[in-house]
């Protein structure tokens, strides 16, 4: 079976370490938050000015002024920081941000990513991605196998404008995690119940099975 | 010198065609009395440099309503359809600028810095037609300093002499702003004597800033208001 939403991103709360400073964008990739587990000590930083989110508030703790990149209202964890947007990126882009977990529309063979525009039809902006994913140390992009109709979003070359090129170092999805390595993509798991042959299909560039493969390992 | 006490005398002299920047990340720390206040004065052919527009019918979106804007400098505007609609008939400029590049051409604007090299973009079409260069073996593109004639920004508390603090997620692009524009409008809640604010934490140092008005009545609007529930 292929993973739900919520599971995708209890699989990529797994690549965060325990002194970890993470940036998480805006969609699937909040909600990794939720499974982080306790034990470990993970930063959490919004571009638009704040190490340490906190949970979301409770209806009395509302503050207007505290939000995070998704303009959703949040809390400061104890130690948290303020700072401006400059310092903001000077942090992202200067390599500061252990990780960066972003959603995806496209990623080629190479690592390109693209995830900010479609042409004639959204027109939304590129926001912080084009420098989270140039400065973090790690850039893992979570995203549904294939598009709504059916369309593999991985493919030996991106269709759509890009927001970066070989800037992904891994891929997670409901069907599989994938690293992008020099030799090419690398089928490292797969969701419970799938076959490989199923997951290649699903792909639109060529895959190495990792002959160590494994099951995507989530609740 | 620096207090204004109406909106009015504090915006008189910005003419069709100026370039303005905003302050503010989403609704948080927008000017939003300065704003309403283009609204009222009518300037037209206005350049708009802020991080996102407003939303539909609320903030920099009225200005869009009313066609004061010609052109917008911007990292995200997803949140305003009347927007996505003036661009996509042709009637509204737009460049987009990755978010840390905005924030550091706005900074670069105010300390003097005529351009700078960034890794954010290379490879996209937001570098095409600029200069890429090759560091360490990792390409970077040129981007220049923004200024402003005018800057619209929001704090907290601010001092007779223009020092400003910021509050929360409400600092964002607001000191780069106040540093970039030529002429820098400080919106506070709280207007203070001289001497009140501890030098300790003062965010905004008052040589960026022209002119303070003290507003009341802010709205603060909350786009994805967004709760636990209890026990969790």
């Amino acid at each position: 079976m292929a993973l739900t939403r919520e599971q995708i991103a209890q699989r990529a709360a797994q690549e965060i370490e325990s002194g970890f400073y993470v940036n998480l964008g805006i969609g699937i990739p909040t909600l990794v938050a939720n499974y982080i587990p306790m034990d470990k000590q993970v930063v959490l930083q919004s571009e638009n000015g704040l190490l340490g989110i906190g949970p979301y508030p409770t209806e009395a703790e509302v503050d207007s002024e505290l939000i995070n990149a998704g303009k959703e209202t949040i809390t400061m964890i104890p130690g948290a920081s303020i700072f401006s947007s400059a310092e903001s990126f000077a942090m992202i882009r200067g390599g500061h941000i252990n990780l960066s977990i972003l959603g995806g529309m496209e990623v080629s063979r190479e690592g390109d990513l693209a995830n900010w525009v479609v042409p004639g039809k959204m027109v939304k902006g590129p926001g912080g991605a084009m420098d989270l994913v140039n400065g973090a140390q790690r850039v893992v992009v979570i995203m549904e196998h294939c598009s709504k109709n059916g369309q593999p979003k991985i493919v030996d070359e991106c269709s759509l404008p890009l927001t970066g090129k070989r800037v992904v170092h891994r891929i997670i999805t409901d069907m599989a995690v994938i690293d992008v390595t020099k030799t090419g993509l690398e089928l490292k798991e797969i969701a419970p119940g799938l076959t490989v042959e199923g997951v290649l299909h699903a792909t639109g560039a060529e895959l190495i099975v990792d002959p160590k493969l494994k099951f995507i390992e989530v609740q | 010198m620096k207090v204004r006490t109406s909106i009015d005398e504090a915006i008189n002299d910005i003419q069709d065609g100026a370039t303005i920047m905003v302050g503010g990340f989403g609704l948080v720390g927008i000017p939003e009395k300065l704003i309403a206040g283009l609204l009222k004065k009518g300037t037209r052919n206005l350049t708009i440099i802020s991080n996102n527009c407003g939303i539909d019918d609320y903030a920099l979106g009225t200005l869009l309503t009313t066609r004061q804007i010609r052109k917008m400098v911007a990292s995200y505007v997803g949140e305003n359809k009347e927007f996505e609609r003036q661009f996509l008939d042709g009637e509204l400029e737009l460049e987009f600028v990755p978010q840390g590049t905005l924030a550091e051409r706005i900074r670069a604007g105010g300390a003097g810095i005529p351009a700078f090299f960034t890794p954010a973009g290379v490879g996209t079409q937001l570098a095409e037609g600029k200069e890429i260069r090759t560091f360490d073996g990792k390409a970077y593109v040129l981007e220049t300093g923004l200024r402003a004639d005018f800057s619209f920004v929001k704090a907290w508390k601010g001092d007779r002499a223009g020092n400003l603090i910021y509050n929360k997620t409400s600092c964002n692009f607001n000191p780069m702003m106040a540093a970039a524009g030529r002429v820098t409008v400080a919106e506070v809640e709280e207007l203070l004597e001289v001497g009140a604010l501890d030098p300790n934490f003062v965010h905004t140092p008052g040589v960026f800033v022209q002119r303070v008005i003290q507003c009341t009545g802010h709205e603060k609007k909350i786009e994805r208001r967004t709760v636990r529930s209890l026990g969790r």
